[in-house]
C-alpha cells in the first residue's frame, strides 16, 4: 500500500502564503513532517492563486524544497502539462503525474510525458462529460486509460487508475460504486494496473471526517486498492491502512505490525 | 513470458574475514528463476563439527571422518577439504547430558577450530536456552573480529546473544519453532537492539524429507514472498540445519531391507534431497553432515544455476 501525503497544496492556507512569499518554512515542516510519518510519495500541488504562466516555475521551486529535506519522490499534482513537466525536469527519483483525465487529447499529452520521464502516472476515469454516475461507466473509462498505457508503452505497473471518491454528503451513491469500480479495475489486465484514490475527498465537509476515512480506506483496501492520496499525519489512519494489508494476507502478521508498516 | 518484477530482495549477509569471506543471500527472485534474476545466487554450504565426539552418529557418518572425531580442529581440516563453504561447529559438549563444558571450555575450542581453518565459521550452542546464553556471548569474545555467524538465538534468550553479535562483530542465527510470525517478530526485536537487518539469518526449524518438510517449505516459500514484496522484516537469509534432521529419520539409519535398498545410498541421498528441496523454497545456507550428500547437493545446485542449458 502506498500512502501519498496530502498536506503540500496551495488549498491550504500555510501552503499558499509560503508560495506567494517563496518562504520554505511551511513547505520544509509538511515534507519532513510527512517523511517521518511514513508517506511513500508528498503531493506537491500549486493551488489555485497561482496563475497557470508561474505554474512552472512554482511547481518546480517546491520540488526543490521539498527534495532537499526529504528523500521522497513527489507526486506532481496539476492539470497543467508545462507545470508537469517542469516539475520533472528538477525531480530526482521516479516522479508520479497527478494527473490525466481520460480525455484522448489529454492522454496523447500525458501518457508520452509519463513514458519520457519513467514516471509513474494517475489516470482519472472521468472525461469532458464529467464523473460517471456508476462503477461499469468508471470501468469503461479505466479501459481507455489501460489501453493508452499500452499504446504508449507505459508499464502497466506504472498506470495508477482512480475511480474519483465524492463526499458521502452530497454523493453518497457514488461511495459504493467506487470499491465496485476498484475491484474490476484490478481485472483488466494482467499485470493489472494500479489503483488510487483522492481519500479525504470522502468525508469533505461532513461530520466525523477521521472516522469516515479511516472506514472507507479499509473498504477500498478489501476491493483492491494499491494506493491513497491521504493525511498522512492521521496516525490511526495509516494503522488502518497496516491493519488492513494484515487482514488482507498482503504482510505477514506479527506482534509488532504497527511499527514495521 | 510475463516476468514478476519485486519491489524487495534477499539481505546479503558476509560471514567469515579476508579473501575465504562467504555472501550468503542477496537473491532477488524466486529461487532459480533465471529469467527474472540475471544473477542467481547459489547457496551456501557448510558441514557440521561437534566439540565433542559424537556417541550416537551412525557408521555411515563416522565412516567419513576417520580418526579426527575426537578433535574439533582436524575434523573442521577435513570439512575444508569436503569442499565445504564454512564450518559448522555445535558446541553440543555444553550440553548438561553430554559433559555440561563450561563457556570458557567452549570457547577456547572455538578459537582452536577458527584457527584450523581458511574458511569461515557458524558457531551453534547445545540448544538449552538458558546454557546457550551464557556459552555464546563467550565464544563470541574469544572469536573477535572473526565475523562468525552465531547461534541460535530463540525469543527468550536473543538480548545476551544479540549484545554480543554487536559488540565483537558477529552475525546472528534468529531461531523460532516453525512459526512464521514469530520469526519476524524475534526479527523486529533483535533489529530494534541496533543490530543491523544483513547481519541476521533465520532458522525456521526445517525438518526432513518425511517428516514435516512440508511445514518449513511452507513458511520458507511465504518468507521469500513477502521478502520480494518488499518485507525488510522478513528478508534474511534463511539457514538449514539439514544434517541434525535427515539423519535422525527411520530412512537413514534402518539397516539394509530388500524394498529399501543399501543404507550408505539411501541415507546420504536423504540428506541430499531434503537439502535440495529447501533450497526450491529459498534457504541460503545449509548445514549438512556427510560429504557426499554435500557434494550431490552442490552438484544439483550448480545445474540449477548454470546458465547455458
Amino acid at each position: 500500500m502506498e500512502l501519498i501525503g496530502e498536506r503540500i497544496n496551495g488549498m491550504f492556507k500555510d501552503i499558499k502564503e509560503a508560495i506567494l512569499n517563496k518562504y520554505p518554512g511551511p513547505i520544509e515542516h509538511w515534507a519532513v513532517l510527512q517523511t517521518k510519518k511514513g508517506a511513500h510519495y508528498l503531493d506537491i500541488n500549486t493551488g489555485p492563486t497561482v496563475t497557470k504562466e508561474e505554474q512552472p516555475a512554482v511547481m518546480a521551486w517546491l520540488v526543490g524544497v521539498v527534495q532537499s529535506v526529504s528523500p521522497l519522490p513527489c507526486c506532481l499534482d496539476s492539470t497543467n502539462p508545462d507545470a508537469v513537466e517542469m516539475g520533472l525536469k528538477v525531480h530526482r527519483g521516479r516522479a508520479m503525474i497527478n494527473s490525466t483525465s481520460a480525455d484522448q487529447w489529454k492522454m496523447d499529452i500525458f501518457f508520452p510525458l509519463a513514458a519520457k520521464y519513467n514516471a509513474r502516472l494517475i489516470g482519472l476515469t472521468m472525461n469532458e462529460q464529467g464523473v460517471p454516475r456508476d462503477s461499469a461507466a468508471r470501468v469503461a473509462l479505466a479501459m481507455e486509460l489501460v489501453v493508452n498505457a499500452d499504446m504508449h508503452n507505459l508499464p502497466m505497473q506504472n498506470l495508477y487508475i482512480d475511480p474519483l471518491v465524492l463526499p458521502v454528503n452530497v454523493a453518497q451513491e457514488h461511495c459504493p460504486e467506487v470499491i465496485e469500480a476498484i475491484r474490476q479495475i484490478k481485472t483488466l489486465s494482467d499485470p493489472a494496473p494500479k489503483t488510487i484514490v483522492g481519500l479525504s475527498n470522502v468525508s469533505q465537509r461532513c461530520a466525523e471526517r477521521r472516522l469516515l476515512n479511516r472506514t472507507y480506506l479499509g473498504m477500498c483496501m478489501a476491493a483492491g486498492l494499491d494506493a491513497a492520496i491521504l493525511d498522512v499525519g492521521d496516525d490511526m489512519l495509516v494503522e488502518t491502512a497496516a491493519a488492513a494489508l494484515v487482514l488482507l494476507n498482503k504482510v505477514v502478521y506479527c506482534d509488532a505490525f504497527l511499527k514495521t508498516f | 513470458m510475463i516476468n514478476d518484477i519485486w519491489n524487495g530482495s534477499i539481505f546479503e549477509m558476509v560471514i567469515g574475514i579476508g579473501p575465504n569471506t562467504v555472501k550468503a543471500g542477496g537473491d532477488c527472485a524466486l529461487p532459480f528463476l533465471r529469467d527474472e534474476d540475471a544473477q542467481p545466487v547459489k547457496p551456501v554450504t557448510a558441514l557440521e563439527v561437534w566439540d565433542v565426539e559424537p556417541r550416537e552418529w551412525s557408521d555411515v557418518l563416522t565412516g567419513a571422518f576417520p580418526g579426527v572425531l575426537h578433535d574439533p580442529a582436524a575434523w573442521a581440516k577435513k570439512c575444508a577439504q569436503y569442499g565445504a563453504d564454512l564450518v559448522s561447529l555445535k558446541l553440543a559438549g555444553t550440553h548438561p547430558d553430554l559433559g555440561d563444558a563450561s563457556p570458557e571450555q567452549a570457547a577456547a575450542i572455538a578459537k582452536e577450530v577458527a584457527a584450523a581453518v581458511e574458511i569461515p565459521l557458524i558457531v551453534t550452542g547445545c540448544g538449552i536456552e538458558e546454557k546457550d546464553a551464557l556459552t555464546l556471548p563467550v565464544v563470541a569474545r574469544a572469536l573477535s573480529g572473526r565475523n562468525v555467524l552465531i547461534g541460535s538465538a530463540t525469543a527468550n534468550n536473543y538480548k545476551d546473544i544479540a549484545a554480543a553479535c554487536i559488540e565483537y562483530g558477529h552475525n546472528i542465527i534468529a531461531n523460532s519453532p516453525l512459526d512464521i510470525n514469530l520469526a519476524k517478530q524475534l526479527n523486529i526485536l533483535i533489529s530494534e537492539m541496533n543490530l543491523p537487518l544483513h547481519r541476521i539469518a533465520m532458522d525456521p526449524l526445517v525438518g526432513s524429507l518425511g517428516y514435516g518438510i512440508e511445514y518449513a517449505y511452507s513458511i520458507m516459500e511465504r518468507s521469500r514472498l513477502g521478502a520480494l514484496n518488499g518485507d525488510k522484516m522478513l528478508s534474511m537469509p534463511i539457514i538449514c540445519f539439514v544434517g541434525q534432521e535427515a539423519w535422525k529419520t527411520k530412512e537413514a539409519n534402518s539397516p539394509e531391507n530388500m524394498a529399501w535398498g543399501d543404507l550408505k545410498r539411501r541415507a546420504v541421498l536423504w540428506e541430499a534431497i531434503t537439502a535440495s528441496t529447501l533450497a526450491q523454497a529459498g534457504g541460503s545456507i545449509f548445514v549438512l553432515r556427510h560429504p557426499e550428500s554435500l557434494k550431490q547437493f552442490k552438484v544439483h545446485i550448480e545445474s540449477m544455476t548454470a546458465l547455458n542449458i
